[in-house]
């Protein structure tokens, strides 16, 4: 007789959390460091539980001093050790950017490969919830820009425990960008993504790899993170009018999987680009690029990008709705290409 | 040091004013959010900051300012701003998020401006100090004799902001008073954990500046105190670092669990509340009775009674005014 075993589900951040402790209890040289990621577990709950497994000389609470903290995490790095810093929410990227991309994704290079940097700076972005303008970016393309660091954003929970992991271990610094949305927390807008099966057992999910989602032949939508679930959502309602939509999960921005993009496209000669970024001299020209320069000639109708429209993230939920893509935008923006 | 009546009595009635204020955004924030809380709901979504217990830093200096002298404040902006002077109507209606508002609803609660009375403040903690900065070096420039106060709370003053600007205002002897909020927190970091100091005011000395120590949430030390830094820098003799010892009577954003935090330390906080403190200093000296008080303080609940009310009656931005005022016109 078969018996169906119940899968483990859990949130976005307790399958963070978990990934960090099963590296640390793998190697004693990796150790937490960042604001409220202590007692708190980390505002957004990426490091929920560690202090009481590991205590506070690895599981370290900091003070309001960024550059002071991720600048010791890449001095600690290029010592061997394996620290993950976190950047409570990326938007505080602004005071202590020279030790991100002057320091830490430039000194392996400057060095001629012969310093490494194995740490991750972990980062909660997205919007969504009327955080206003200095708590609500994702500025996936501003870190994706600079070369020497991998960039990652995964989106669900299996996702994210697999690629926590694969970055800890990783000789590269990587920026793990974690959505608030995705985590799971009670006191946010609980959604269905958030929670997922996760196996206990470690495991890793290669970085630079994108997922296809859906299957489907019609048009190719490409999105991270919340506007991959948002092209899910907005995939169901065109299945229903007989628009067969594939969703690309990027999940990592650098390295950018080119090759699941192209042949996508390749297959269903419609793209659409969404993301939760500006749009301008962002991800989804850069995906457009990539299309254009390799598969230009298999599109049937122009490439389509939904994105911010350039301008800072409004408070006003009316405003703030208007300018981050949701699932009704894209369904309505394939019917109009589709139909073009 | 004997402190005019009428300063009291402003000392007073503003932090019953700032007290209410919060309360009545406290509810405020609330509707929506239950039975599940949920940070993006309600009439006032976002994260809320709230100053219940740290009005004595507020009003203690802004005695002694007038609506030239400028005010930044950080992420728990209410009551330094209902003490500059901030339009309560506006600056209610832009945390509503309405059209009415200090920003049109683009800014929110952390993000409010009122330049009429040089008020701003911010989000990202020690970001306000250099533009308190930039306003004293124009004042120098001008040949006014404004000063600015930059109020951070005490985790602030561990960032690199905070000691760039400090060396820069005391090299180019700007008039700058930087009020620290020490309210023992940064979210759930203690104090103890956060600073190689016991005291922000001994840092003055790294800077050839001077400094000061605030105990206990005094209103009337903190008068005293900032009388003689804002005489001092308005005078030209340099900037000033003042630190308060205050209290968070609540979470540090609305929806906190405050699991890091000792039970019952609130409540015990509340039992010495500088709002009572000063009423009863000013029933024992006899400058008012019990009536002139009550009566007072139903003036300015009042003001705040209609500024919601003006908030709420307000409408919404339209969804496309969020392309606007990105660029000057
Ligand atoms: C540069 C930066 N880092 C971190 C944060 C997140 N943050 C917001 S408030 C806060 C604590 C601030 O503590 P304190 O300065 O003591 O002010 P309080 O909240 O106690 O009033 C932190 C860490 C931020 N907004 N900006
Ligand atoms: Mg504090």
């Amino acid at each position: 007789m078969e018996t169906t075993k119940k899968e483990r589900m859990l949130t976005g951040n307790k399958a963070m959390a978990e990934a960090i402790a099963q590296e640390m209890e793998k190697n004693p040289e990796v150790f937490v460091l960042g604001e409220d990621v202590g007692k708190y577990g980390g505002i957004f709950g990426s490091t929920e539980g560690l202090l009481g497994k590991f205590g506070p000389d690895r599981v370290m609470d900091t003070p309001i001093s960024e550059t002071a903290f991720i600048g010791a995490a890449i001095g600690a790095a290029a010592e061997g050790m394996r620290p993950i810093a976190e950047l409570m929410f990326v938007d505080f990227h602004g005071v202590c950017m020279d030790q991100i991309y002057n320091h830490m994704a430039k000194i392996p290079y400057m060095s001629g490969g012969n310093v490494k940097l194995p740490m991750v700076l972990t980062t909660a972005v997205g919007g969504g919830y009327n955080d206003a303008a200095q708590h609500s970016q994702t500025l996936y393309s501003s870190f994706a820009h600079l070369p020497g660091m991998k960039v990652v954003a995964p989106t669900t929970p299996y996702d994210i425990k697999g690629m926590m992991t694969s970055a800890i271990r990783d000789d590269n610094p990587v920026v793990f960008m974690f959505h608030k949305s995705l985590q799971g927390l009670g006191w946010m807008d609980l959604i269905e993504a958030s929670v997922g099966h996760v196996p206990e057992e470690s495991y890793t999910v290669p970085l630079g790899k994108a997922k296809v989602m859906r299957e489907g032949k019609d048009v190719t939508i490409v999105g991270i993170q919340m506007m991959t679930v948002y092209a899910l959502e907005a995939a169901n309602k065109l299945a229903k009018e007989g628009i067969d939509a594939e969703v690309i999960d990027l999940r990592s921005l650098v390295p950018l999987d080119r090759e699941t993009i192209i042949h996508s496209v390749q297959k269903t000669h419609n793209l659409l680009v969404v993301d939760e970024d500006y749009r301008s001299y962002g991800m989804t020209a850069e995906v457009s690029a990539v299309v254009a320069e390799e598969a230009l000639y298999d599109l049937e109708h122009p490439i389509k990008r939904l994105a911010i429209p350039d301008v800072p993230i409004p408070y006003s939920r009316p405003m703030e709705n208007y300018v981050i893509p949701n699932a009704d935008a894209i369904y309505k923006q394939v019917k109009a290409m589709i139909s073009e | 040091m004997e402190i005019p009546k009428e300063k009291l009595i402003w000392m007073y009635e503003t932090m019953v004013k700032s007290r209410y204020f919060e309360e009545q955004m406290e509810q405020a924030y609330m509707e929506g959010k239950a039975p599940a809380f949920n940070i993006g709901a309600g009439p006032v979504p976002g994260e809320m900051h709230l100053s219940n217990g740290q009005e004595p830093a507020a009003v203690g200096i802004c005695a002694h300012l007038t609506d030239d002298d400028t005010v930044t404040s950080p992420h728990r902006p209410h009551h330094h701003a209902i003490a500059k002077g901030v339009d309560l109507k506006k600056m209610t209606a832009e945390i509503f998020g309405k059209v009415t508002g200090l920003g049109k609803g683009k800014g929110g609660h952390m993000h409010l401006f009122d330049p009429s009375v040089k008020f701003s403040c911010g989000g990202i903690v020690g970001a306000g100090i250099p533009h308190a900065v930039g306003a004293v070096l124009t004042a120098k420039k001008r040949g006014t004799d404004d000063v600015a106060v930059a109020f951070i709370g005490e985790g602030a003053a561990n960032s690199g902001a905070f000691h760039e600007s400090l060396n820069l205002a005391a090299l180019w002897n700007l008039p700058l008073i930087v009020v620290v909020e020490d309210n023992k927190y940064g979210i759930s970091v203690t104090k103890e954990s956060s600073t190689a100091v016991e005291s922000n005011d001994l840092r003055a000395p790294a800077y050839g500046i001077a400094g000061e120590k605030v105990k206990d949430n005094d209103p009337m030390a903190m008068y005293e105190a900032s009388k003689r830094a804002v005489e001092r820098t308005r005078a030209g003799e340099g900037p000033a670092i003042i630190e308060i010892e205050t209290y968070r009577y609540l979470g540090h954003f609305q929806g906190d669990p405050e699991l890091y935090r000792p039970e019952g330390e609130a409540d015990s906080l509340r039992e010495k509340d500088p709002i009572i403190r000063l009423k009863n200093y000013m029933l024992e000296q006899n400058l008012y009775t019990e009536e002139e008080l009550t009566e007072r303080e139903e003036t300015v609940k009042n003001e705040v009674d209609q500024a919601f009310e003006f908030a709420r009656n307000s409408a919404d931005p339209a969804p496309e005014d969020a392309l606007q005022d990105v660029f000057a016109e």
